[in-house]
């Protein structure tokens, strides 16, 4: 059995979960950041 | 920490922490997976599948110490009633589910060729899958009690509760001799050929690192969504 490509496919799983929850985040924080921001300027 | 507990006093760092801890743990995770996938040999028996090690493991800590951090948070809410706890609980557990999920997906792509298996109901494989789903009940019960207005005491105390998975998990491979093979890296050693475990603290470190940098933005944002729904509160009743 050719092991490579459980390894392709166990790196992809982590690096794109990883690379989603993180631009999830960072997502999420701009936006409430700047719900805030827009707030206390009125 | 009882510092900490203070939310502006919590941002002034946080800020700054939170693109540090990312760039350190990007940079350690790209340093450690490019180490992990060219510069180690192959394992004598598992052949070049050990090399989905650099990101199984760390998943898997990541798993657990996320429930760690929330059983720690849902304890100084009890007790100490800190304003942050709640908000760190919340936001620790996408990032807990998220590296639980990761942890038995690449467990399962590992165990096809080493085990001959995607799956057995073993002691280690069920214990993390039960953290997974408790990370899923907490998530819908922390948000169910936030949109009633809640403090989060109910989350507060389910957190505590499921810790209890947390030494299940680390003691299932001695209780129920199965599938899962035992520990194999402990504090006074590894059983590990150190010229295959050399990246694995990078890719430990790395992403602690990252979660760490998550849990920070999800603070921050829970943080910046309850200063607008404090404010907007304020304005419907003047």
């Amino acid at each position: 059995m050719n092991p490579w490509p459980f390894v392709i496919a166990a790196y992809a799983v982590g690096i794109v979960a990883t690379a989603a929850l993180i631009l999830w985040a960072f997502a999420s924080m701009r936006r409430a950041e700047a719900a805030a921001d827009k707030l206390k300027r009125k | 920490m009882h510092a900490l507990a203070n939310p502006a006093r919590f941002l002034r760092i946080a800020r700054p922490a939170t693109n540090w801890s990312l760039a350190i743990g990007l940079i350690l995770v790209l340093a450690g997976i490019a180490a992990g996938l060219t510069l180690t040999p192959p394992d004598y028996l598992q052949g070049e599948t050990v090399r989905i090690l650099y990101i199984h493991v760390p998943a898997a800590w990541l798993g657990m110490a996320g429930w760690a951090g929330i059983a720690a948070s849902s304890a100084s809410q009890l007790v100490w009633r800190h304003p942050l706890a709640a908000v760190a609980g919340r936001a620790i557990a996408p990032a807990g589910a998220t590296f639980a999920l990761v942890c038995l997906v690449t467990g399962s792509i590992w165990g096809r060729p080493a085990w001959g298996t995607w799956w057995e109901w073993d002691g280690r494989l069920t214990s993390m899958l039960i953290l997974f789903f408790l990370y899923l009940a907490y998530i819908a019960l922390a948000s169910a009690e936030q949109e009633r207005g809640g403090e989060g005491r109910l989350a507060a105390i389910f957190g505590l509760v499921g810790a209890i998975n947390l030494p299940v998990i680390h003691y299932s491979v001695l209780w129920w001799r199965t599938l899962h093979q035992g520990q194999s890296i402990g504090l006074t050693g590894s059983s590990i050929d150190s010229a295959i475990l050399w990246p694995l603290p990078l890719t430990m470190l790395g992403f602690t690192a990252i979660f760490v940098s998550v849990v920070l933005m999800r603070m921050r944002a829970g943080l910046a969504e309850a200063k607008v729904e404090a404010r907007l509160r304020r304005a419907a009743t003047e």
